[in-house]
């Protein structure tokens, strides 16, 4: 009994073993059973991520034309490049200001931050990543948009996303940077370089695969959301005009969650393609980091 | 030389101060929100957490009502209680469909599928992680929702003379049933991936004695892998929930809607806390006494303090279950 208290994780410990009987038709039949109920779930699982990206293909592909690209909506109707110019912009802005900060945080915990502190950093990240998208887009409108008097704007909505987006970055370059040996670091300082040039020289040609990595999923998360720009970035009919304050944008997620409660044909055919869009522009971001990785496992 | 040493100087403390932004980010943002939530709270008390009924109150009067030295529109009271239901009871349903499929998939995916074919299937599960929400929103609506409403739902109902819960009206298909499967949907990469890593840093060595003594793979799992990773398997699947506690977009899109009022059945309209502060702001903001806006911040701040919870323990666990299989001191 005394050895099974301890956590019970690590040993299994005889007494709580059931006596199996030898040659036993029955385990054998509930070993198959088992993996073959494993097999089913697998099985949904696939059959559920191919039904959404065919359901959301074959909804999206007939409104697929050059003019959407080069039209803005107009109401229920229209194109979609002001949405698509607006979602590059929002994540343009909240990427130049979420990726330097959290690649030198990341750099920071990982290499130069005493261990403590390191550790309340990650700890601090994991709960920024956990707060629900809306509590930030509610942030986000009573700070940003009304009391700091930015207005829908493509700052506030880009602000915003940035917040959400920052600690994934963070933990990316933690990683990445963690996982090269100690000893890089402490040989290139031994041969006279300071801890800036080692991290610029030695460590970050290193890092490099995974820190990006991180950025491009952040820009897909960033890409994918809407709960925080429905209150900081508003919408727009028109293309947006690189004013940052005060001049609401037009998104994609936007014409998803909206136009599809329009009891208009023209208005669900946008939403739909802009939901095809959305899909493609993750899926290629995710077949880069995929390149991305396999490239960095080569290089180690 | 000592140019070099300036410019690394300066590099580490901008790295410093950078590494010091989630920390100030994360006070700005609770700061702001319980600031914002006080009135409210002092306002409606704990009966905020139990009341049924939330109604912004005459919002363009003029003549405010005053309660517990709080400021109203008349008739303004805030209840939440349908919407913790419906955000408990909808990410419940989430879990009870998610676990059993993303545990059985992640164990078939370490040590029947191929490797090859393996990771295929985890990409494609890291894929589904990474579909934007209103894309699930779209398929709930457009796919899942007559699903539920024409095949789904009528079969339970006959399950409803056992389990009064499952009985009809059925409905439309906006409802808490297919908002829990659309959550399930969402949740299942998150906790698929998560343990599939676990499982697959348990040693092989101890799984192959078990079978050569003469264990089928289900049983050395069983009694092998599974109580090396348990700890860890329950942190993902509370990383899970909390991921399904503050969904916003899919559910907003899937729910029905429904206000002051308690689901009655698994195919009722619901709202969860997190849609309903989408829903809701924009109307709040007419209230010429704020009070609403307030409420909704405490919504925000409820949620904020629930999702806390489950991230802190999920990551806990999630962290002692690597250090279980041991692959993290």
């Amino acid at each position: 009994m005394d050895t099974r208290a301890d956590s019970g994780v690590s040993e299994v410990s005889i007494q709580t073993m059931p006596s199996y009987e030898m040659h036993s038709y029955r385990r054998k039949v509930k070993s198959i059973a088992v993996w073959s109920i494993s097999f089913a779930a697998l099985a949904f699982v696939m059959f559920i991520i191919l039904d959404i990206l065919l359901s959301v293909i074959s909804k999206g592909v007939p409104g697929l034309s050059l003019k959407l690209f080069a039209t803005q909506t107009s109401g229920i109707a229209g194109g979609l490049q002001n949405a698509i110019l607006g979602t590059l912009m929002l994540i343009v802005i909240s990427s130049l200001i979420s990726a330097p900060l959290g690649v030198l945080a990341g750099i920071y915990i990982s290499l130069f931050a005493p261990k403590r502190f390191g550790a309340v950093i990650r700890f601090i990240s994991e709960v920024l990543a956990g707060i629900p998208s809306i509590v930030i887009g509610y942030f986000g409108y009573m700070v940003m948009v009304l009391q700091w008097g930015m207005g829908f704007s493509a700052l506030a909505g880009g602000i915003s996303l940035s917040i959400i987006i920052l600690p994934y970055i963070v933990r990316t370059t933690d990683a990445s940077f963690r996982q090269i040996p100690k000893s890089y670091l402490e040989g290139a300082i031994a041969l006279g370089m300071t801890p800036f040039m080692a991290t610029r020289t030695v460590l970050l040609k290193l890092a490099t695969p995974g820190v990006l990595t991180g950025i491009l999923l952040a820009v897909s998360i960033a890409l994918g959301e809407t709960a925080p720009l429905i209150y900081t970035a508003g919408w727009s009919n028109f293309d947006p005009n690189l004013q940052l304050i005060k001049n609401p944008v037009a998104y994609l997620t936007y014409v998803v969650w909206t136009y599809l409660n329009e009891p208009y044909n023209a208005a669900h055919q946008l939403a739909y393609t802009a939901a095809l869009l959305l899909v493609a522009i993750v899926l290629v971001l995710h077949l880069l980091v995929r390149l991305l990785q396999r490239g960095s496992i080569k290089h180690a | 030389m000592l140019n070099a040493r300036i410019r690394s100087r300066i590099f580490q403390v901008a790295a410093g101060i950078a590494a010091v932004s989630p920390l100030l980010v994360l006070l700005f943002v609770a700061g702001v929100l319980v600031m914002d939530a006080w009135p409210a709270f002092k306002f409606q008390g704990f009966s905020f957490f139990t009341g049924i009924t939330w109604n912004m109150g005459n919002m363009y009067a003029s003549n405010p009502i005053v309660h517990n030295g709080v400021e109203g529109a008349p008739g303004a009271t805030f209840g939440i209680l349908p919407f913790i239901v419906g955000t408990i009871g909808s990410s419940l349903i989430a879990m009870m469909i998610a676990v059993p499929i993303s545990l059985l998939s992640a164990f078939a995916l370490v040590y029947k599928i191929p490797p090859r074919y393996a990771r295929w299937i985890s990409s494609a599960v890291e894929l589904l992680a990474g579909i934007p929400s209103v894309v699930f929103g779209l398929w709930g609506m457009v796919v899942l929702a007559p699903i539920v409403a024409n095949q789904i739902g009528p079969w339970l109902t006959h399950f409803g003379k056992v389990l009064p819960f499952l009985a009809g009206p059925v409905g439309s298909g906006f409802g808490l049933l297919t908002s829990g499967i659309v959550l399930a949907v969402m949740v299942i990469p998150i906790i698929t991936a998560t343990s599939r890593d676990l499982i697959a840093q348990v040693p092989k060595l101890p799984i192959e004695g078990a079978q050569a003594l003469g264990m089928t793979t289900f049983e050395s799992i069983r009694h092998i892998t599974f109580p090396m990773v348990r700890r860890g398997v329950i942190g993902a699947i509370i990383l899970g929930w909390g991921r399904a506690l503050g969904e916003t977009m899919a559910v907003l899109m899937v729910s029905g809607n429904a206000t002051n009022y308690l689901p009655t059945n698994l195919y009722s309209p619901i709202s969860t806390m997190a849609s309903t502060v989408a829903a809701l702001l924009d109307g709040a903001l007419t209230d010429f006494s704020k009070l609403s806006i307030h409420a909704l911040a405490l919504i925000a701040v409820t949620l904020l303090v629930i999702t806390m919870i489950t991230n802190l323990l999920a990551r806990l666990l999630v962290q002692l279950g690597r250090r279980d299989v041991g692959t993290e001191a």
